[in-house]
């Protein structure tokens, strides 16, 4: 399960963060996350409200995800466009040398605790 | 009450592993222990594969053999057979294998006295690839039944690896597999890819394989600079 273990990965940090800065509840945290990083929101969200229910810190916590979408750069005509729709191909002018430039991002980016 | 605040992390989900992952590194490097990380799907001749390249060395160096699966222990039992020093490691489930759960691996069997450590991560290409594991260098088999073209299929393993291994190359013709379109697929995500077909069958290829091996343990272990690099 990919899923579960970005999630024991998350809230590692979190506590790692919340020691640091002497934390005693956390209620949220929110994670960046692009459209082709390969994790499912759903399934993340699904883990995670499993997962903090073993952690003082975290017990309760909402997982916030906030999509960045993917856009691919055609190397060929130096156009962007949307991976999800187009895929490896370019939309413009159907070359194959593309790659990704955003959207396989998973960043934690900030938490909000007391 | 306290007062809620906010505190922005803003790093990457995997930069904690990434750290620990450094930090193995570092305590391989003082040891003088090579750790390759090897990852393929299931069935593309991991574990034969494995079997032949200790052959081929096991007079130079002192070898152990990590076998991460998710359950059962089939693995590290043929592997007990070469001769060389084995654990099983079980990931409980999970897809992949962090640095933390390496970590605990090289405690257990033992790594500090050994000169190769090799991993053989869960059979998937997906997850593995997201969780440096603390290895000196990454390899990949990718059999000839899988096809060519697996390298757009999933992009992101071929990033990360240092070292391409096409395997049963002996059954090639029965399948409509073309090894120069893998190649440019697979350069195209990674142009520094080291590339080599093999036959654990049949022994072709074995030769160049086990020799760049040799040479990136030779050249870790006695703290040479790695071309490479």
């Amino acid at each position: 399960m990919h899923e579960l273990g970005i999630v024991f990965h998350i809230i590692k940090t979190v506590e790692r963060v919340g020691e640091e800065n002497g934390l005693s509840a956390v209620s949220k945290v929110t994670l960046e996350l692009g459209e082709v990083s390969g994790a499912i929101p759903r399934e993340l969200i699904d883990c995670w409200n499993w997962a903090v229910r073993k952690s003082e810190l975290l017990k309760g916590a909402e997982l916030v995800i906030e999509t960045i979408p993917a856009v691919t750069l055609c190397e060929s005509c130096s156009q962007t466009y949307e991976t999800v729709r187009y895929g490896r191909i370019c939309p413009n002018c159907g070359s194959d040398l593309t790659y990704l430039v955003q959207g396989n991002e998973m960043n934690l980016k900030e938490i909000q605790a007391c | 009450m306290d007062k809620v605040r906010i505190i922005e992390i803003r790093e990457s989900v995997f930069a904690d592993n990434d750290r620990e992952a450094d930090r193995i590194r570092e305590g391989l490097k003082r040891d003088k222990t090579f750790l390759l990380n090897l990852m393929s799907s299931p069935g593309s001749g991991k574990t034969t594969l494995l079997m032949r390249t200790i052959e081929a060395l096991k007079n130079e160096f002192d070898i152990g053999v990590m076998e991460a699966d998710i359950d059962s222990s089939v693995d590290a039992e043929k592997i007990a057979k070469t001769g060389v020093r084995s654990i099983q490691l079980h990931t409980g489930g999970m897809c992949h294998l962090d640095a933390g759960m390496t970590e605990q691996g090289l405690k257990e069997i033992g790594a500090s006295d050994l000169d190769l450590v090799i991993l053989e991560n869960i059979g998937n290409l997906i997850c593995p690839a997201d969780f440096d594991t603390g290895a000196v260098r990454n390899a990949m088999i990718l059999s000839v039944p899988e096809g060519h073209d697996k390298p757009l299929k999933y992009p992101h393993i071929f990033t990360v690896c240092n070292v391409l291994i096409i395997s049963k190359i002996d059954v090639m013709p029965y399948f409509d597999f073309d090894l120069e379109k893998v190649r440019e697929y697979a350069l195209m995500r990674n142009p520094k890819l080291e590339i080599f077909p093999v036959s654990a069958r049949t022994g072709e290829g074995m030769g160049a394989w086990t020799e760049w091996l040799k040479t990136q343990v030779n050249e870790w272990n006695n703290g040479v600079k790695l071309l490479t690099e």
